[in-house]
């Protein structure tokens, strides 16, 4: 049983922005589109992209570089868009590329380090070391609660 | 059985809240015969029914009930006591209801005491009950024969013969009208709401291709999907009148109980709105109008002695407005103790004494809305049923509304909410600002009118304030691009929306008008719902999505004006009596291009004068006029006087002395309404009306008259034998008020201002040493008479003379005025009259004193 537990494998939506690679537990992930016809919202935060039309559901979109501070590339024009349900709203979180689906074992897991960029560590549920790169994986709640930050102050 | 006695207990629960109504409205008018009809109607029915589902209890108590009310209905005289024992035999009807409801069956129980009541008043006056139709069953009989349905009918066939419609059986009903859950209803919404949205893109797509087969059978898909959506939301609808069908009989137990006498008034009952939404302001409501009632309302003796009619009331309204309703519940009370209220949130730890005193009386208001807050010294049984303010904030709150108070101590509380119309489809109008399209509801869009370009509808600015002149008003605007902050150079071309929030009327000017098209409203983003300028987002036929604008949100943005216009009702009320006077103007130009007037009648003479005549000592221009050096002053340094030729100026003169106003041209003289929409803070200046048509200056003479003779004000004193005396100003109409204060000043008189009536008698109460009294006859709720009544009959007051200001002094107008203690009367533009009348009068009084 300990045995099972320990080689249980998760499957990870992997997608980079940034330059930086992230990670989503699959059954948190609605979907993966390109953002098209997205109407920006006057007098909403940085991180708010917009509202988007996905199949008769109005998605607000956020743009994960600005939401997390992160140095986006120059005018980077997020490509794809990763699809979540929170509630019973639509988001998209838009991101610069989207990889493949990685299964990997929680064992692997390991905690956040302590020296992590404030901003980045209150969204992120760990890290796993892959072949030449680290992942890091996503806490979605916590990337959707734009209120637990103080908005006011950056604007 | 299980599912006719379902409908039976629904059925009747609705017909019993209709009776409550109807009770109440009929102990007022008595001799109502249709509201008899209708309450003798409702009894029945329930009685029938309750025949033909064996409910006994039920049966012979409604029996006796409706024997009662056909007594009436034949004409004999109601009395309260017989309303009080129908209303008691209603509550036992619900009472046996309840049990029915929870238990399935009727509970056992004997209502032989309210049967004898009812039957010994059934007998009051007519011993013998000729108008009952003979082959109506007595009480014994029908508790005998209840098992026989044949019993139940024939009261049924009874009525029929009396001309009412034919009482309602279950199964007839049925083919009427059938309920369905909310659930489903709501089901049927949204799927509505798919249907409209994929119209609206089928539309769109069609529009592109002119010549498509599509366009006749989509056309009629339009129109049936129309349809569709109309009846759904139909069926949701409700007129806010139910909400408000028990609270007649609230009030009047509430009357009962506390020895008040109180009149429910009732505006808008067909307001409709979201049965949901209905069914959750009910219970706020009732509360809110309890609260008038035992806290607001004072008792009879205490309402006399401050000077009320005895019988308070208790003002119940709703409207639609700008995607909301309002309800208001206003009562002419006492008003909140907002010492009680300051006290009361330091003891409950709410805030401290400092942060209290800096808090405005309205911020301290909104105190009774915190958890455990009661003011009340004892907790009556009437509003402190486990209920509190606290409550009724919440709830409205979680349906999406707002609630506010007003209060004036002495003069009533007025609770406003606003909830809005969750209505899932709206028709709404696109606009676009700024590179984005926006929808606005157009419920709340008045006209579109187009900016600049056409001369009549040209934006204009005073200081950088955008106004839009139309239709004689002066529109404050809001740039949605600017609000919005979406940038854009281009200013004032363009569309002008204009739109109603409330009593506020505004123009937010867009680049461009699309079209109108039904919009699914879906709720914003929780990430989006801090954003108060919009209400919703929508998908539009083209598949974006585009938000919904909130006028009421986007209206904020108009700031200071917004506010002051938004008032109340009481500002509205008395710039609408200003504006019904008409004032004889003269307009002229004087410096700028835009066009200056003042009130004809303090002008004294039009003059041109010689400019060789002009003379200038000490940089001071001056000209030799009937013997005597008048001062000529210009309005402002941009108007220059004329170097040849004839100089016009306007003569204001007073007591030998005059002052000429340097002018450029005398345009006209008119007659019109004196509103001024926007004050000014320039010095010598009034504010802005809209003269004929044109926004124009008014000109604020007072400002002017020193500076033609630094004494002037003063000079009076030094003539005046005694001490100057002191001249209290009523005028409703605070133009009127500014008006006439530095005249009778200029007069040599000390001028304090009252707004009304009341601020009037209270000025006398404050200890001000008051000589005389100018005032307004016609002012709203104390009138110039009622004033001058009120201070005969107090001891400080009866010897001040008093002088009223008339519109139109009529012969009859003195005659009751004397009677009533009115020493002159004045019209009210007569500025020599009113002069010589207030130095008749004091001097009057000096003799006397």
């Amino acid at each position: 049983m300990a045995m099972n537990d320990a080689t249980k494998l998760t499957e990870y939506v992997t997608f980079t922005t940034a330059g930086q690679l992230f990670g989503l537990p699959i059954e948190r992930v609605q979907d993966v589109f390109k953002p098209a016809h997205m109407t920006r919202v006057p007098l909403a935060g940085p991180e708010i992209s917009g509202v988007l039309n996905l199949r008769g559901r109005i998605v607000t979109a956020i743009n994960l570089s600005r939401r997390l501070d992160l140095q986006s590339r120059v005018d980077s024009i997020a490509a794809m868009a990763i699809g979540i349900e929170s509630g019973s709203e639509s988001f998209g979180l838009l991101v610069d590329a989207v990889g493949e689906v990685l299964k990997l074992s929680e064992t692997d897991r390991e905690p956040i380090p302590i020296n992590l960029e404030r901003k980045l560590a209150r969204v992120a549920a760990g890290v796993f070391r892959l072949d030449g790169q680290l992942l890091v994986v996503l806490d979605v709640d916590r990337v959707l609660d734009l209120g637990a930050e103080p908005v006011a102050a950056a604007a | 059985m299980d599912e006719l006695l379902r409908d039976f207990l629904t059925e009747s629960g609705e017909n019993l809240d209709k009776v409550d109504a109807e009770l109440v409205r009929f102990e007022q008018e008595p001799n109502n015969g249709q509201i008899l009809g209708n309450i003798f109607r409702l009894v029945h029915t329930i009685k029938g029914t309750c025949g033909f589902l064996e409910l006994a209890r039920l049966e012979t108590l409604t029996h006796a009930a409706e024997n009662l009310m056909g007594k009436f209905r034949d004409g004999m005289p109601v009395t309260a006591e017989a309303v009080s024992i129908t209303l008691a035999t209603i509550d036992r009807i619900k009472a046996i209801l309840e049990r029915l409801e929870a238990d399935a069956q009727e509970p056992a129980g004997n209502d032989g005491d309210l049967i004898e009541e009812l039957n010994r008043l059934a007998q009051g006056g007519h011993p013998v009950p000729p108008s009952v139709p003979p082959d109506k069953p007595s009480p014994q009989r029908v508790v005998e024969r209840s098992d026989d349905n044949a019993s139940a009918e024939a009261p049924e066939k009874a009525s029929a013969e009396a001309g009412e419609r034919p009482a309602a059986e279950t199964g007839e009903k049925a083919a009427h009208s059938i309920r369905v859950s909310v659930d489903t209803l709501d089901h049927l919404m949204t799927t509505v709401s798919e249907l409209v949205l994929t119209r609206n893109q089928l539309l769109e797509i069609v529009r592109r291709h002119e010549d498509s087969d599509f366009k006749v059978p989509l056309q009629r898909l339009s129109n049936v999907t129309a349809e569709l959506q109309e009846g759904v939301m139909k069926t949701r609808m409700q007129p806010i009148g139910n909400a408000w069908q028990k609270l007649p009989r609230v009030v009047r137990d509430l009357c009962a109980d506390l020895g008040k006498d109180i009149e429910l008034e009732m505006y808008g009952a067909e307001t409709e709105l979201d049965r949901q939404v209905l069914e959750l302001v009910r219970d706020p409501l009732t509360h809110l109008v309890r609260n008038c009632a035992d806290h607001g309302i004072e008792a009879p003796a205490e309402r006399l002695a401050a000077g009320k009619p005895r019988v308070g009331t208790i003002r119940l309204s709703a409207c639609h407005e700008g995607g909301h309703i309002i309800i208001q519940i206003a009562d002419d009370g006492r008003g909140l103790d907002i010492g009680r209220i300051r006290a009361k949130a330091v003891e409950l730890g709410l805030a401290s004494e400092a942060d209290l005193a800096a808090r405005s009386d309205g911020e301290v208001c909104n105190f009774i809305f915190s958890a455990g807050f009661s003011t009340a010294a004892q907790i009556t049984n009437i509003s402190g049923r486990g209920v509190g303010m606290d409550v009724v904030r919440s709830n409205i709150e979680q349906i999406g509304g707002t609630v506010d108070l007003k209060s004036v101590a002495g003069s009533g509380t007025t609770f406003t909410i606003k909830i809005p119309l969750t209505l899932a489809i709206v028709s709404a109008l696109v606009v676009e600002a700024g590179g984005e399209r926006f929808a606005i509801p157009q419920l709340s869009v008045l006209e579109v009118v187009r900016a600049g370009g056409v001369r009549d509808h040209r934006i204009e600015r005073i200081k950088d304030t955008p106004v839009l002149r139309l239709r004689n008003k002066l529109l404050p605007l809001l740039h949605l691009k600017e609000v919005l902050r979406l940038g854009g150079t281009d200013r004032d071309g363009g569309f002008v929306v204009v739109i109603q929030v409330g009593s506020q009327v505004f123009g937010a000017v867009v680049d461009g008008v699309l079209h109108t098209e039904e919009i699914v409203i879906k709720p914003m983003s929780s990430k989006l719902r801090h954003i108060a300028a919009f209400s919703g987002t929508t998908i539009l036929g083209d598949g974006s999505v585009i938000m919904i604008i909130d006028p009421n949100g986007i209206a904020q943005a108009l700031g200071r004006v917004a506010e002051a216009q938004t008032e109340g009702p009481e500002l509205k009320e008395s710039e609408q009596i200003a504006s019904e006077d008409m004032v004889s103007l003269l307009v002229f130009r004087a410096g700028s291009q835009r066009p200056k007037a003042v009130p004809l009648s303090l002008v004294t003479r039009l003059e041109e004068i010689d400019c060789r005549r002009i003379e200038i000592s000490d940089g001071r221009h001056l000209v030799q006029y009937r013997d005597q050096l008048m001062p000529l002053l210009r309005i402002d340094t941009e108007s220059g006087l004329k170097k040849e030729g004839a100089q016009p100026i306007l003569v204001f003169s007073d007591h030998g002395r005059s002052m000429g106003l340097v002018v450029d041209e005398i345009v006209d003289i008119v007659e019109d309404r004196l509103d001024i929409e926007v004050a000014s803070n320039r010095p010598g200046v009034l504010g802005f009306a809209v003269v004929k048509g044109v926004t124009t200056e008014i000109i604020d003479v007072g400002h002017f008259l020193p500076q033609a003779f630094e004494d002037w004000f003063r000079r009076r004193d030094s003539h005046a034998t005694r001490s100057p005396r002191t001249i209290l100003l009523v005028d409703d109409s605070a133009f009127f008020r500014d008006l006439l204060a530095p005249l009778i000043k200029a007069a040599g008189y000390q001028v304090i201002t009252a707004g009304s009536g009341v601020e009037a008698l209270a000025a006398f109460k404050s200890g001000t040493h008051i000589d005389l009294v100018v005032t307004d006859i016609e002012m709203p709720e104390m009138d110039g008479f009622a004033l001058a009544q009120a201070m005969q009959s107090a001891p400080g007051t009866n010897g001040v003379p008093i002088i009223g200001l008339a519109a139109m002094v009529s012969d009859e107008a003195i005659e009751r005025g004397r009677a009533v203690g009115f020493h002159d009367f004045v019209a009210k533009f007569d500025r020599t009259g009113l002069i010589a009348a207030i130095k008749e009068q004091s001097a009057d009084v000096s003799q006397a004193a």
